[in-house]
């Protein structure tokens, strides 16, 4: 018993600091802050780091530091958009359904000698465009369409980390699509992306 | 036959698999026999792929001095 606690004390006395982890996952977590968050990223990591390192006693294995950090990150999201969900209303499903970014984008053929014509649509974008697009987007449909698609996690875990019943995480995924679809046509005819391309 | 405006709705949970089975198997059965559907799907593919292509973990400097400023107060306090 005795030996145990010491090992035990020993490890936490070998591991590496707070500030030592946290340097090393910085730019994952301002990532995926910036994903979630726009340009409230920094701040987003700001109240993760003073999180973490107040909580950094209950953090066991230094080599779950990157899981555990990202885990805070987005808990303190979860309070925020709870805050906001309070004064954003949901989009309804008939206000976002009509539209189909496939069919619009074969109905307006601004490439009308391509082959691939949703493809070269897409081929516009360079990654700095579509944090942009992801920016327009309410950060309630904007969290779930992140963690889904762009950080891969399923759709109850999703539901676990921003503590909403399934139904709701399911139907905020669909109208986020639904967004993330009529916004990025948007953002390209409003920045002349499509122009440029013409001109191309 | 479910018609393609209800099979359109439910492409990105058939994707995701998060589609009861009976929808599946009326979506699967819609996709059987309608092309203009196929390309819906195809499409919300290559939108899967390129919303997974955008994860970066770039930090710019600026930011990335302002954090570890922070850090570094954590550390005195």
């Amino acid at each position: 018993m005795e030996a145990e606690r010491r090992a035990l004390s020993q490890d936490r006395e070998d591991r590496p600091t707070f500030q030592d982890l946290a340097r090393e996952h910085l730019p994952r977590l301002y990532g995926l802050a910036r994903r979630l968050a726009g340009d409230d990223a920094e701040d987003l990591v700001q109240e993760a780091l003073m999180r973490g390192f107040r909580a950094f006693a209950s953090l066991e294995r230094a080599e779950s530091a990157g899981a555990w950090l990202s885990a805070i990150l987005l808990n303190s999201h979860r309070d925020r958009l709870r805050k906001e969900a309070r004064s954003v209303r949901e989009i309804s499903m008939e206000e976002v359904d009509d539209f189909s970014l496939y069919r619009h984008i074969a109905e307006e053929d601004p490439y009308p000698y391509s082959d691939t014509l949703h493809a070269d649509f897409l081929g516009l974008f360079d990654a700095d465009d579509v944090h942009r697009v992801l920016d327009t987007l309410p950060p309630l449909y904007r969290a779930p369409l992140v963690l889904r698609y762009i950080e891969e996690y399923a759709t109850k875990q999703i539901a676990r980390v921003l503590d909403a019943p399934l139904g709701t995480i399911l139907a905020r995924l669909h109208r986020g699509r639904k967004l993330f679809e009529r916004a990025l046509w948007d953002y390209a005819e409003v920045t002349g992306l499509l122009e440029k391309e013409e001109v191309r | 036959m479910i018609a393609c405006a209800d099979a359109v709705k439910q492409l990105w949970d058939y994707l995701d698999r998060t589609l009861p089975e009976i929808d599946r198997v009326r979506v699967q059965e819609h996709l059987e026999v309608c092309r203009t559907c196929c390309g819906e799907l195809e499409f919300a593919q290559e939108l899967q792929a390129f919303l997974a292509a955008q994860r970066d973990d770039e930090i710019p400097p600026d930011a990335r001095a302002r954090l570890e400023a922070l850090l570094a107060d954590l550390k005195e306090s």
